[in-house]
């Protein structure tokens, strides 16, 4: 596999705030950071601000190269000028989520006690709250009392229900996409693959990793691979890969020859030198505690009593990680507080990851849908 | 949002019926055109249902508040009262429990807009008699084997249900297939033989 050097930490944008930020776990964070992007303009009567929810390996490089990778942003094709999510017409903003790599307080930030190592594993657990919270406050310090919209894919669609759960006054528009309202026992029993597989990594040393100098880049590689698989549909793997071997003398036991193979290793050696293990451990953590129903009563619809949001809700036909039933269920589950709900499945092929990728249907319903609310909130 | 559109003529028949500002639901609403058009001339709060999911997307990517779901199964989700208006046009006669969608419809809302093509026209009726076959014309245009329409019935058949299930019928009248008024207005039996379809605004006794 290859073993290149992870990519160096940058500078990125952003905002301590002093006071801090109590997590749902009880424990108090002295401080917070939260690193961030913006694109466009915010006018003059701020309510044209839509705020982007990255999902587990985002970033806040929504429309713009990563820094860090010099890729495209990970929505470029859906955010800026004269896009969906025109930022002619709209301030967009991003932030690295609470426990992330890329700026914001996580595992990696100096440690509140000891600044002289990183928190690793000492790092408090977070929620989806508890990352949304972070945003809250940092729209706050922007001025904003309303977002015109939230938008978030798969863990970025989990923060956007929480958004329109936890400060429905403050969201004019929810669009979650490819979500899902609980982490189901699937889903969980993936990420613990992944988890175990960093566990189980010699160079993990118990998440003090740093001090060796090391990361466990084959665990979290594993970590991405086993997940990756649960990005794309089994159709999506087979066309592009289908059984086709690489260059390759014969069979072997060990050793690439499947393209597939070679496909997967690629995901994870590109993926280690851009994440950090123990914020990984943090945010599948998150994901997994999340449950929307359990946190009211064990009924979905009391999330969103009484609710003035308007909701738009798009599900991929062959996304088998957040599949469509996820996403009808939130759609009755506003059907029964009456709520303003538009509910689509796009048919894609291309398994969970589909939200990120070129798709034409989804990428109008975006574009249509925050022109009529655009309508409605009196923006145009 | 959508450049106006020339409207069905049923669907303006509809609009007639609803008042201004109220809550709606077009259940069937296809492109969205009634919604849209509530929402404009009417500043209503109108949503739609439709079934067909390239319908919906399109109908969303005009700007314009629809689900994908299905009447027989959806309309449960509503909580009681949630709406002024339920619009179900050109559809009961297609879904698979009219009594049961009628009867969720009058619980989610206070009126029930209902228009459904009138079996008991007089081209049915005769085709049936004179060729012993199942009538087909414009409306009722697909084989009975492979039609959507499993459920038809005749105006005098749903004045009889509503009878049966104690609704009151606050308007009615027949028109013919492009949606026109017809002038059969205070007979029954002749906008039964001459109606192509039926239009009526129901409520709860």
């Amino acid at each position: 596999m290859d073993q290149s050097p992870p990519h160096p930490e940058t500078q990125h944008q952003s905002v301590t705030f002093a006071e801090g930020l109590t997590l749902d776990c009880g424990r108090h964070l002295a401080s917070l950071t939260v690193a961030y992007r913006t694109y466009g303009t915010l006018n003059a009567a701020r309510n044209n601000a839509i705020l982007i929810c990255h999902a587990l390996t985002g970033d806040q490089y929504v429309a713009e190269p990563n820094p860090e990778t010099g890729k495209p942003g990970w929505w470029d094709n859906l955010v800026g000028p004269g896009k969906p999510v025109d930022t002619e017409n709209f301030f967009v903003i991003c932030t690295n989520v609470l426990g992330g790599c890329m700026g914001t307080t996580g595992p990696r930030s100096p440690h509140e006690d000891h600044p002289e190592r990183p928190w690793g594993t000492d790092f408090p657990p977070v929620t989806i709250n508890d990352m949304v919270r972070a945003q809250k406050l940092f729209i706050g310090h922007l001025g904003i009392e309303k977002l015109f919209a939230v938008i978030g894919g798969s863990m970025g669609g989990m923060q956007t229900l929480a958004w329109a759960a936890l400060y429905p006054q403050h969201v004019f528009a929810a669009i979650p996409v490819a979500a899902a309202y609980y982490h189901s026992a699937q889903n969980i029993a993936f990420h613990e693959i992944g988890r175990q597989a960093i566990a189980a990594d010699p160079d993990f040393h118990g998440g003090q990793y740093w001090e060796h100098g090391v990361i466990p880049a084959r665990g979290l590689a594993v970590a991405r691979m086993t997940a990756h698989i649960t990005y794309v549909s089994e159709e999506a793997l087979s066309r592009k890969f289908g059984r086709k071997l690489q260059e390759a003398e014969g069979l072997s036991s060990l050793g690439e020859r499947f393209e597939v193979e070679s496909y997967l290793q690629y995901q994870g050696s590109s993926f280690v030198r851009r994440f950090d293990a123990n914020s990984y451990l943090t945010i599948t953590r998150a994901m997994d505690l999340f449950d929307l129903a359990a946190e009211h009563g064990g009924l979905l619809a009391n999330a969103f009593k009484g609710t003035k949001t308007r909701f738009l809700l798009v599900s991929f036909s062959s996304d088998w990680l957040f599949p469509t039933a996820q996403s009808r269920a939130i759609a009755r589950a506003l059907n029964h507080v009456a709520a303003n709900v538009s509910f689509v499945e796009i048919k894609s092929d291309k398994g969970h990851d589909a939200f990120l990728l070129d798709e034409p249907d989804f990428h109008r319903t975006l574009r249509g849908f925050l022109s009529g609310c655009a309508e409605h909130a009196g923006l145009k | 949002m959508s450049p106006p559109k020339k409207m069905r003529v049923d669907l303006a028949l509809i609009a007639g019926m609803v008042a201004p500002g109220s809550r709606v639901l077009d259940i069937g609403c296809s492109d969205g055109t009634l919604i849209d058009h509530l929402f404009r001339t009417k500043q209503c709060d109108a949503r739609g249902l439709e079934i067909e999911m390239e319908t919906v997307t399109l109908a969303v990517t005009h700007g314009l508040p629809v689900m994908q779901g299905d009447a027989d199964t959806d309309l449960i989700t509503y909580p009681d009262h949630a709406f002024d208006y339920v619009i179900l046009s050109r559809t009961l006669q297609a879904v698979e429990k009219p009594r049961e969608v009628l009867r969720q419809m009058l619980r989610i809302s206070t009126h029930a807009i209902i228009s459904f093509p009138n079996f008991g026209h007089w081209t049915l009726r005769l085709q049936l008699l004179l060729t012993g076959r199942m009538p087909m014309t414009q409306t009722w245009g697909r084989m009975w084997y492979e039609t959507p329409n499993i459920h038809p019935c005749t105006i005098r058949d749903f004045f009889a249900l509503c009878e049966q299930d104690g609704y009151i019928v606050e308007e009615w009248l027949a028109a013919d297939e492009e949606g026109a008024r017809t002038p059969w207005r205070r007979s029954r039996a002749l906008a039964n033989l001459f109606g192509e379809q039926g239009l009526f605004l129901l409520r709860k006794a």
